[in-house]
């Protein structure tokens, strides 16, 4: 019986040694570092052959070289597209994103829990959800126009609209994913609908519930940039800028605001992916947690 | 017939159809005594698992009836089934949870489950961290909380090495020796079934019927080198000859 245990017990201390020596965690940042380093430089590479080696200079504010994005964009706070501008568009942004991601949990979260509850539902609302996740969102910005203006709301309805279905399809599927004989064994001892739910389909929905949100947070800041790019009125986010700097040909600013929308983008993933590994990283031996 | 009421468990007749008119079970009768350690092998697919889904109460035979003494049952799935959410002391606490046993009550009776099954030291480990045995341990460990007086194993350690079998097969006797609760344990390793039970039945292939029973006269605590003595040995060839009887494969 000890024997049995101690094998237990050595695996996992040496499981834990592995990933917890200095050297090796060391070693182990390097080497990630180093390949999208080396594919950065390329792109740089290619970015500078582009800007100086094709683009005549008549044509060249077509692809701005690198450090003109960083002088005439990052560096460049003064005034109108000013860095400070730019901020606070992406703030503004920032807010439409998170106002947008909440609704979508919110109604995502609780359309999932009642569609695992009652079959019907799930049958009655699923071909609709599906439907409107194929809608592109063009078609339905006039729709949204009409009915909320084109002010915050609009913005919101957008975000919550791109970023629903993932949350309710991982959710459900999460929630769905109990085993058989899990679910037997709460049977035989009397659980009713309520516990079954709280202490077996929720908890063993959290995985895939976090994989829905990471993909809809990333979602929700594009909705965010869309929205925004339609629909002009109050507050100027980064979409409204993305519209102004195209059409003013300013090279260096519109690479800005879309570099700033792409950092948006990945913050609000890893921010995510954070929260996921803080919640269920101890228990969950899912691949695709990233520490 | 032996008088019902002092049995633990008993078939009576128990026929089990399936909606697509699979037959599972024809015509089952038998029954476990108190302090009884009862075996059912038969080939693979013939219907001993659905013999214990009917024990339990997850499902309604066709025809027949089962009788069961004490409504305290202890169900040993064949996955170990534990909540990987939670550590080894909130595993087994589960049951207690379930029947809304107090909290102090509940986790003093865990610990002594989790003792009883040697996992002391594992409280705070994640089912992830566990080797095979030591989950089913932890699954062991969960039902013992309940105290029942009726087991019911449904080939609980047909997924784990030899070794860590053998070492599970001598535990589970001397709990049984302990605890003196009653058992319906459904394997196809015939060596298993002898050295652990009172009584084997074995099973005929599908539709699944009791084709023969073998009385094991090898007294508790049951050594394990007991595996290695002749009569162990002959009764463990009679029941392998009766099974190559009824094995179609």
């Amino acid at each position: 019986m000890t024997e049995d245990i101690d094998q237990g017990f050595h695996k996992s201390e040496k499981g834990a040694f592995k990933t917890t020596s200095p050297f090796h965690r060391f070693r182990l940042f390097i080497s990630n570092l180093f390949p999208p380093a080396i594919f950065g430089s390329l792109i740089i590479g290619v970015w500078y052959l582009v800007s100086y080696g094709i683009l005549d200079e008549s044509r060249r504010f077509l692809l701005q070289p690198p450090h003109r994005v960083l002088t005439n964009g990052f560096l460049d706070w003064g005034g109108r597209d000013g860095m400070g501008e730019m901020l606070q568009s992406l703030w503004s942004s920032t807010k439409v994103a998170g106002i947008g991601l909440f609704f979508a949990i919110l109604v995502g979260f609780l359309l999932a829990v009642i569609m695992s509850q009652a079959v019907a539902v799930e049958k009655a609302l699923f071909p609709y959800l599906v439907t409107l996740q194929a809608i592109p969102i063009l078609a339905v910005v006039p729709l949204i126009m009409f009915w909320w203006g084109s002010g915050q709301t609009s913005r919101v309805v957008v975000c919550i609209l791109i970023s629903l279905f993932p949350i309710i399809v991982n959710t459900l599927f999460g929630l769905q994913s109990a085993e058989k004989d899990m679910h037997a064994l709460f049977t035989l001892h009397n659980a009713n609908r309520f516990t079954r739910l709280r202490k077996l389909m929720l908890p063993a929905a959290l995985p895939a519930i976090f994989a829905g949100l990471r993909i809809s947070a990333g979602l929700s800041v594009i909705g965010a940039i869309v929205g925004d790019f339609f629909f002009g009125k109050g507050e100027v986010g980064l979409g409204q800028l993305i519209k102004r700097f195209s059409s003013e040909l300013q090279g260096e600013e519109l690479l800005t605001a879309v570099i700033l929308s792409s950092v948006l983008g990945v913050a609000v993933f890893l921010l995510f992916t954070w929260i996921q590994n803080k919640a269920i990283g101890r228990w969950s031996d899912r691949a695709d947690l990233i520490s | 017939m032996p008088d019902i009421s002092s049995l633990s468990l008993s078939f009576d007749k128990v026929t089990m159809t399936f909606p697509d008119g699979t037959e599972a079970l024809l015509d089952v009768s038998f029954s476990v005594g108190p302090n009884e350690f009862v075996s059912v092998v038969g080939p693979s697919g013939c219907g001993k698992s659905t013999l214990l889904n009917i024990a339990s109460g997850l499902l309604e035979p066709t025809s027949g009836s089962v009788e069961i003494a004490d409504t305290s049952m202890g169900y040993i799935f064949q996955d170990p089934t534990l909540l990987p959410w939670r550590t080894v002391l909130r595993n087994v606490e589960l049951l207690c949870e379930l029947h809304q046993i107090p909290k102090e009550e509940r986790r003093k009776r865990a610990k002594e489950a989790i003792n009883l099954v040697g996992l002391k030291g594992f409280e705070k480990h994640f089912p992830k961290a566990l080797s095979g045995g030591m989950k089913m341990r932890t699954s062991l460990a969960r039902t013992l909380t309940l105290h029942p007086r009726v087991f019911l194993f449904d080939e609980p350690f047909g997924s784990l090495d030899e070794i860590t079998r053998e070492k599970l097969n001598d535990e589970t006797q001397l709990l049984f020796q302990k605890e003196g609760f009653s058992s319906l344990f459904i394997t196809h390793s015939i060596s298993e079934a002898v050295f652990l039970s009172t009584k084997v039945y074995v099973m005929s292939d599908r539709p699944g019927r009791i084709v023969a029973e073998f009385d094991i006269p090898f007294d508790y605590p049951r050594a394990p080198q007991q595996r290695f003595n002749p009569n162990f040995a002959e009764i463990c060839g009679e029941i392998s000859n009766t099974l190559r009887g009824v094995d179609r494969d």
